[in-house]
């Protein structure tokens, strides 16, 4: 325990060191390259407060929440299904885990045009994209999980006369929760990723299209705002995410 | 597992033919996906044709060099790291969230700064692959017994010879992970850059064919992609299988 209180005091000394580290590089960047492609940190933040102050920028930020949201619960809901069913069949599992490993691997980016073809412009696609960026990992690692449950529970819950239902909640779930939990952490990632990416191509809104649009008229101010939004809020999550996931593997 | 093996042949043939089935019969309109037969057919006649070597040949070649370069830098920076003990408790952080962070919203800052060149591409690939290389660099030298670490000593073993002898053979499963996950991010990094925007390349051919409603051309090539990149991913798969096997970890 006293080697997790220690690791704790000092991931927050990482963490301030990474953050002043991150900030001087980011000056020093600024300094060498100059007002045509970079904006300084302190400039970044005022025009961040100042956009958050606009009235145009929220209906963006809403609709961005909600693809992310939806895809979210997609993606959890069909990789914990698809995690549970392929880890407690064994031969399901070995003919389908390589199929979403290549799924894991492959430039998703590319199945965009089928994404758009099949579910129109819009939210449906932007949503679709997030899903299919994000529910593999989360399959992957639940799968992962529940078939490195200790054989001894799995026969303790037969011997009880669970079903498949009970077996789950009570048994698989609880025993694999650490493991599942990496892999939420990583499917919330991916599937921010994919909702952003969904929004650059194919959207009239979301901090996706802004980013896209702000491309077009070079508008330094709004790209470096809205990555700067996007990084902080990603970081920030998957922070918290990850001081959880550390607690849960310890215990 | 060949019974699985058989099984999953069968069960992407059985979803190829269902695709087939609904395309034929008119469910998916031809406008928004052809016959997986007439994709294959399609894919041939572009690949004999070769007008599409060009752009084939521009991905990989930046893939390549993206992936040589992160893993160069990242297998440097790993051994480095784990060297400085204060760096390391800096950049752990970085580390573990730093694939929660979406890279791809950094290039066009980097366009801006590069113009739209190979260069911005090869940028983003590098920065996908460098981390997961520097990662698994970490954790392969962190896995090595202090007991090989005190033969080296014993052995009077100069800094080098101990890596070389030592620490790189012992760490080698897990720098070929890292170089897995490398190959398959510059792939990614490459190829959706292109597609958000370039002059060139698969993903920039898919987008323009995809903009032009040209099916002929983007069915195809997204095929071809999927396929490259999951050959690649399987060799490098099998070789990892063959190392562990040696050493009876799996």
């Amino acid at each position: 325990m006293t080697e997790g209180a220690t690791l704790r005091a000092g991931d927050w000394r990482g963490t301030i060191m990474l953050v002043v580290g991150v900030v001087a590089v980011w000056q020093v960047l600024y300094a060498v390259v100059g007002d045509v492609a970079l904006r300084s940190p302190l400039e970044t933040v005022e025009y961040t407060a100042s956009l958050l102050g606009r009235d145009s920028f929220w209906p963006h930020l809403a609709e961005t929440a909600e693809a992310f949201a939806v895809a979210l619960v997609i993606a959890t809901a069909l990789g914990l299904a698809l995690g549970f069913a392929l880890g407690f069949h064994r031969l399901a599992g070995d003919v389908l885990e390589p199929v979403l490993v290549a799924i894991y691997s492959v430039p998703k980016l590319t199945l965009y045009p089928i994404v758009l073809l099949a579910f129109g412009l819009g939210m449906p696609a932007k949503i679709a994209f997030g899903v299919i960026h994000g529910f593999v990992p989360i399959a992957l690692f639940t799968i992962g999980a529940v078939q490195n449950v200790k054989p001894v529970l799995i026969k303790t819950g037969r011997v009880l006369g669970f079903g498949w239902r009970d077996m789950v909640v009570h048994v698989l779930f609880p025993a694999a929760l650490p493991e599942i939990f990496t892999g939420l952490r990583i499917g919330f990632a991916l599937t921010l990723i994919g909702t952003l990416l969904g929004e650059m191509f194919a959207s009239q809104r979301g901090l996706g299209y802004m980013l896209m649009n702000a491309i077009g008229l070079h508008n330094v101010d709004v790209i470096m705002a809205v990555t700067f939004l996007i990084t902080v809020f990603a970081a920030v999550v998957s922070s918290i995410l990850i001081v959880v996931d550390r607690r849960l593997h310890r215990g | 597992m060949s019974r699985a093996l058989f099984l999953r042949c069968l069960l992407i043939l059985a979803a190829v033919a269902v695709l087939e089935a609904l395309c034929r019969a008119g469910v998916i309109d031809r406008f928004t996906m052809p016959p997986p037969s007439r994709i294959f057919a399609d894919l041939v006649r572009l690949l004999i044709a070769g007008q599409l070597y060009g752009a084939i040949a521009k991905t990989m070649a930046n893939s390549l060099i993206a992936f040589a370069l992160s893993v160069v830098a990242g297998l440097a920076a790993g051994v480095l790291i784990h060297k400085f003990r204060l760096l390391r408790e800096a950049l752990d952080p970085l580390f573990a969230t730093y694939y929660a962070i979406p890279v791809f919203a950094f290039y066009p800052l980097l366009i801006i700064l590069f113009g739209l060149g190979d260069i911005p591409q090869i940028a983003i690939a590098f920065m996908l692959a460098v981390i997961a290389m520097i990662v698994n660099t970490l954790n392969g030298i962190d896995r090595v017994p202090a007991v090989l670490i005190k033969t080296a000593r014993m052995a009077r073993m100069s800094p080098v010879e101990t890596a070389l002898t030592m620490t790189l053979p012992y760490a080698a499963p897990h720098l070929l992970t890292g170089m897995k996950l490398a190959l398959a991010y510059a792939l990614i990094g490459i190829i959706g850059s292109e597609f958000i925007m370039s002059r060139g390349g698969m993903g920039f051919e898919i987008a323009f064919a995809y903009t032009n409603f040209d099916n002929a051309v983007m069915y195809p090539l997204i095929v071809l992609i999927l396929v490259i990149s999951i050959a690649i991913n399987a060799c490098i798969g099998v070789w990892e299988k063959r190392i562990l096997a040696r050493r009876g970890l799996r």
